[in-house]
C-alpha cells in the first residue's frame, strides 16, 4: 500500500478534520422536506438541548436524570436551563452511581414515565451495564410485551477532545450486540434535534450516542421540517466510484474525505448509518451494487464491531457486485491511548482517503 | 442488639502452627472462624436478639409488642394458616416435580412461608411488589396462581402473569437488580402524588424482596441511597434466611443487616420472619409509613431456608444438620397451628379441610405442569421490541421458512 498523500498536520484535538469543511455538508442537506420556517444556525449541543426541551414540553412524563445535569446543565451543558424551566422533579441531579441512574429509570418507566438518563462520559456507562443488558433490554420480551421500558440513555461518545482515560471510548457495539436495545448515533445538529425527540417518543429502550467532539459544530436547523424515520440510514452524498459508510463523529470526517476525493476526481457515495441497531443496510447494499466498493469508517476498535458486522453482511448480500474487499477504517484493537496519541488512533481524513485509494486500485 | 462475640473478638487459634494474633493485629489478620464457631455464632443470634419483633413465639404463645401489636380475629388467623399451608404444599409439589424431571430447577420456599405471607398480606391492592426468585408466597398473595410460576422453571416462558395488573413484577434472577427498579417505581408513585397524607384512599407504596446475600451488591446499596435521597415510598424487605447458597451471613456483613439502614438515614427493623403475625404487623406499619410519605424502611425478616438453595444445591456440604433441627423448632406453620388449637380458634374439621384443599392444589399443579405445551418457535422472536425491528423480522421469517421445509418432508428416516 502506497502513501497516497502527505499527512494532515496535527493542530490540536480536531486535527482530524483540520481541512476546512462546510459544516452543513452533512447537516441541513440531510433534512428531508421542510418548509421555510424557524430556521437557525445552531450547534449539535444546542440542538440536543432544544430537542430535549421540545420533548419535555410535549409530554409531562419525560424526565431527565443524571449527574450534574441540573444547575450545571451537565458537563457538556446539554441540559442547560432545563431544570430552571421544568423544576427539580423533572430534571433530577442524581446521586453518583450509574447503576442507580439506570436501575431507577427502569422503575420509573414501568410506572409510566419516559426517563432520559445522561451518562457523563462513555467510559462510565459500565457500572450501569448490568442494568442495561440484564433488565432494560429484556423486560419487554420477558413479559411478552406487557411491560414497556421507554428509557433513553444519552452517551457522549468518542475521542478527539484530548481527555484523560475513560473519557473517549466508543462502546456502542456492546449495546448493538444486545437484543432488546436500540442504538442510534447522531452526526449533525439536524439529526441531533430530531433523533433525540424520536428516541424519547419510542416505546423501546434506546442508547443514544452523541459525538462529543462535534458538539460545537453548526448547521442550519429548520424546526418546522418533518423528520424522516429514526431507524433509517441516509445517503448524504451520491456517487458512483465507491461507497463510504460511517456514523457519529466520523460523519464530519468522511464528509471532508468525500469532498477531497472529489477534487481528485473520485465520486464517492456517503452514507450516514444513524441507527446502529437495528441497522438499515438496504441503502448500503443498493449503493454497493452500483459502486462495487465499500469502506466502513468508525472510531471504535474494529474487531467484533459494528464495522465488522456491516462488512460481513455486505459480502453476504453483494458478493457478486464487489470489485474489492470491504475495507474497514477504525480505531485500533487497543485500549484508547493517551491523548497525545489519539490522532494516530482515530481514523482521520488521510486514513479514509488511503482506504478509498486502496479500494479503487484493487 | 449487641454483636455476637465472634464478630468482635480475635479467634482462639485452632492450630498450633498459626501464631495467635498480637494485641495490635487488626481483626482481618485474625484466624478465620471455625465451622463450630460460626454455628455457635448463628445460635447466639438465632433468637434474633432483643430488637427482634415477635408476636407469636415458637411455642405458639401469643405475646405483645409495645409498637407492633396486631388486632386480628380468629378468622384472620385461620386465613394466614391456610395461606402458609397451601404455599408450602405447592412448594413441595414443585420440588417433587423437579426431582421427577418435570421442572428444570426449583427454588424452594420451605421455611420462609411466614415472612412471605406476612409481607404479602400486608399489601393493599394498589401497592406494587418486586420479587427476587423465591417469592412464591408473595405471588400467592398477589393472586397469581402457582401454575403461573411453572413456566419459568420448566423453561416454557419467563413468567406469564401481567406484572402491572397483578402488581407483581417478574421474578429477577440477577441478584439485587430489582431493588433499584423498585426504588425507581416508588419514585414514580411519589411523582404521581400517590404518597403524602396517610388518609388518601389512592395512596400507594412499593415493596421489594431480596436476600441476605444481596445486601452485598452495589445495586442494593445504591437503592438505599436513592430511596433515602428521593424519599421513595419503598419497603426494602430482606429475607435473611442465613445463607447465600453456601455462604453464611458472616460472609456478607459484620453488623446485623437491619442496622445498616441507619447508615443510609432511614429506619431498619428486625422482625421474626418465622412469625407471620409479627411480619404482617411490621410490614403493614412500614407500608403505611411509605404511603404517608415517611419511607423508605428496611425490614430484615430473620428466618431460615429449611431446604436447599435450589434443587441443584447440596446443603450437606456446608451446614450441619443440628442447625436445621434447631430451626425446625421455630417452624412458621406449626406455631400458628398450635396457637389455633390452644385458643380453640380452629377445630379438626378446619385442619382436615385445609389439608384436602392443599392436596387438590398439588394435584392440579402436577396435572398442569405435565401438560404444559412448549410454545411455538415464533416465541423466540416475539415482543423483543415494542416497535419491532426489520432485521429481526427478516431473521424470524427466514427461520420459519426453514422450519416449514421440515413439515413437508414427509415420512420418517
Ligand atoms: C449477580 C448474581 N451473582 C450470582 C448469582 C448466583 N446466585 C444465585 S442465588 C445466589 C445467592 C443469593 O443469596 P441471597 O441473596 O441470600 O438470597 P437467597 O437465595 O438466600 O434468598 C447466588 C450467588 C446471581 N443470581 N446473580
Amino acid at each position: 500500500m502506497a502513501e497516497t498523500r502527505s499527512r494532515t498536520t496535527a493542530q490540536g484535538p480536531d486535527a482530524n478534520t483540520s481541512r476546512p469543511a462546510r459544516p452543513d455538508a452533512g447537516g441541513a442537506a440531510a433534512t428531508a422536506g421542510g418548509s421555510a420556517g424557524a430556521t437557525q444556525k445552531i450547534t449539535i449541543a444546542k440542538a440536543l438541548n432544544l430537542g430535549l426541551r421540545a420533548a419535555m414540553e410535549r409530554d409531562p412524563k419525560v424526565l431527565l436524570l443524571g449527574e450534574d445535569i441540573g444547575k450545571l446543565g451537565g458537563v457538556f451543558r446539554i441540559t442547560d436551563g432545563l431544570q430552571k424551566d421544568f423544576g427539580e422533579q423533572r430534571v433530577m441531579d442524581t446521586p453518583l452511581a450509574e447503576s442507580g441512574i439506570i436501575g431507577t429509570a427502569i422503575g420509573l418507566a414501568i410506572r409510566g414515565y419516559r426517563p432520559v438518563c445522561e451518562i457523563q462520559f462513555d467510559g462510565f456507562i459500565f457500572p450501569g451495564f448490568d442494568q442495561i443488558v440484564s433488565q432494560l433490554a429484556k423486560l419487554h420480551f420477558r413479559t411478552q410485551g406487557r411491560v414497556k421500558v421507554p428509557v433513553v440513555i444519552r452517551v457522549p461518545f468518542g475521542g478527539g477532545i484530548g481527555a484523560v482515560e475513560h473519557h473517549s471510548e466508543s462502546p456502542e457495539s456492546y449495546f448493538a450486540h444486545t437484543a432488546g436495545l436500540k442504538v442510534v448515533a447522531c452526526g449533525n445538529p439536524v439529526d441531533a434535534y430530531w433523533m433525540i425527540q424520536q428516541a424519547i417518543a419510542s416505546d423501546d429502550p434506546i442508547l443514544f450516542f452523541e459525538p462529543k467532539r462535534r458538539y460545537q459544530e453548526k448547521a442550519e436547523l429548520d424546526t418546522s421540517a418533518t423528520p424522516g424515520p429514526l431507524h433509517a440510514s441516509r445517503v448524504l452524498q451520491e456517487g458512483s466510484d465507491a461507497t463510504v459508510v460511517c456514523y457519529g463523529p466520523m460523519v464530519r470526517t468522511c464528509t471532508d474525505a468525500v469532498r477531497v476525493a472529489a477534487e481528485d476526481g473520485h465520486r464517492l457515495e456517503l452514507i450516514d448509518l444513524r441507527s446502529l441497531s437495528p441497522l438499515d443496510l438496504a441503502p448500503v447494499f443498493e449503493s454497493v451494487r452500483r459502486t462495487g466498493r465499500l469502506i466502513v469508517v468508525s472510531e471504535a476498535p474494529g474487531e467484533s464491531s459494528i464495522a465488522a458486522e456491516i462488512a460481513s453482511q455486505v459480502q453476504q448480500e453483494c458478493f457478486y457486485s464487489l470489485e474489492a474487499p470491504v475495507l474497514r477504517v477504525t480505531g485500533f484493537d487497543t485500549p484508547y491511548p493517551p491523548a497525545k496519541l489519539e490522532e494516530e488512533f482515530l481514523p482521520d481524513l488521510d486514513r479514509v482517503l488511503d482506504a478509498v485509494e486502496r479500494s479503487l486500485r484493487w | 442488639m449487641s454483636s455476637p462475640e465472634y464478630w468482635t473478638k480475635p479467634w482462639p487459634s485452632s492450630s498450633a502452627d498459626i501464631p495467635p494474633p498480637s494485641e495490635s493485629a487488626p481483626a482481618a489478620v485474625a484466624a478465620r472462624p471455625t465451622a463450630e464457631q460460626v454455628i455457635a455464632g448463628l445460635r447466639a443470634t438465632s433468637e434474633g436478639g432483643p430488637d427482634l419483633v415477635q408476636l407469636l413465639t415458637p411455642e405458639g404463645e401469643r405475646v405483645t409488642h409495645p409498637h407492633f401489636d396486631l388486632d386480628i380475629p380468629p378468622e384472620g388467623l385461620r386465613d394466614l394458616y391456610r395461606d402458609m399451608v397451601l404455599v408450602r404444599r405447592a412448594d413441595r409439589e414443585c420440588n417433587a416435580l423437579q426431582r421427577q424431571g418435570q421442572l428444570g430447577i426449583w427454588v424452594p420456599l420451605l421455611g420462609q412461608e411466614a415472612a412471605q405471607i406476612g409481607a404479602g398480606r400486608a399489601m393493599r391492592p394498589a401497592d406494587m411488589a418486586f420479587p427476587s426468585y423465591r417469592e412464591h408466597g408473595v405471588a400467592w398473595c398477589r393472586g397469581i396462581d402457582p401454575t403461573e410460576l411453572l413456566g419459568i422453571f420448566r423453561g416454557t416462558d419467563h413468567g406469564t402473569w401481567d406484572p402491572l395488573e397483578k402488581r407483581f413484577h417478574p421474578y429477577t434472577i440477577v441478584i439485587g437488580n430489582q431493588v433499584l427498579n423498585a426504588t425507581g417505581y416508588a419514585m414514580g408513585q411519589r411523582l404521581d402524588g400517590k404518597v403524602g397524607d396517610g388518609q388518601q384512599d389512592d395512596a400507594e407504596a412499593t415493596i421489594v424482596f431480596f436476600g441476605d446475600g444481596a445486601t452485598s451488591q452495589g445495586d442494593v446499596n445504591e437503592a438505599f441511597v436513592w430511596g433515602a435521597v428521593y424519599d421513595a415510598p419503598v419497603v426494602f424487605f430482606c429475607q435473611n434466611n442465613q445463607w447465600a447458597i453456601s455462604e453464611p451471613m458472616e460472609r456478607q456483613s459484620r453488623i446485623p443487616l437491619y442496622q445498616r439502614a441507619n447508615g443510609f438515614g432511614f429506619p431498619g427493623i428486625r422482625v421474626d420472619g418465622n412469625d407471620v403475625l409479627a411480619t404482617l404487623a411490621v410490614t403493614r406499619w412500614a407500608l403505611e409509613e411509605c404511603r404517608s410519605g415517611n419511607g423508605p424502611i428496611l425490614i430484615e425478616a430473620f428466618t431460615y431456608r429449611m431446604d436447599a438453595h435450589t434443587t441443584s444445591d447440596d446443603p450437606t456440604r456446608y451446614r450441619l444438620s443440628d442447625e436445621l433441627e434447631a430451626w425446625k423448632l421455630k417452624d412458621p406453620i406449626e406455631r400458628v397451628r398450635v396457637h389455633l388449637v390452644r385458643s380453640q380458634f380452629a377445630d379438626a374439621e378446619f385442619f382436615a379441610q385445609v389439608d384436602a384443599e392443599s392436596d387438590a392444589l398439588a394435584e392440579r399443579l402436577r396435572a398442569y405442569c405435565v401438560d404444559m405445551p412448549t410454545p411455538p418457535p415464533e416465541r423466540i422472536f416475539s415482543q423483543v421490541y415494542a416497535e419491532g425491528s426489520p432485521p429481526l423480522d427478516r431473521q424470524r421469517d427466514e427461520f420459519l421458512t426453514y422450519l416449514s421445509d421440515f413439515d413437508h418432508s414427509g415420512g420418517a428416516h
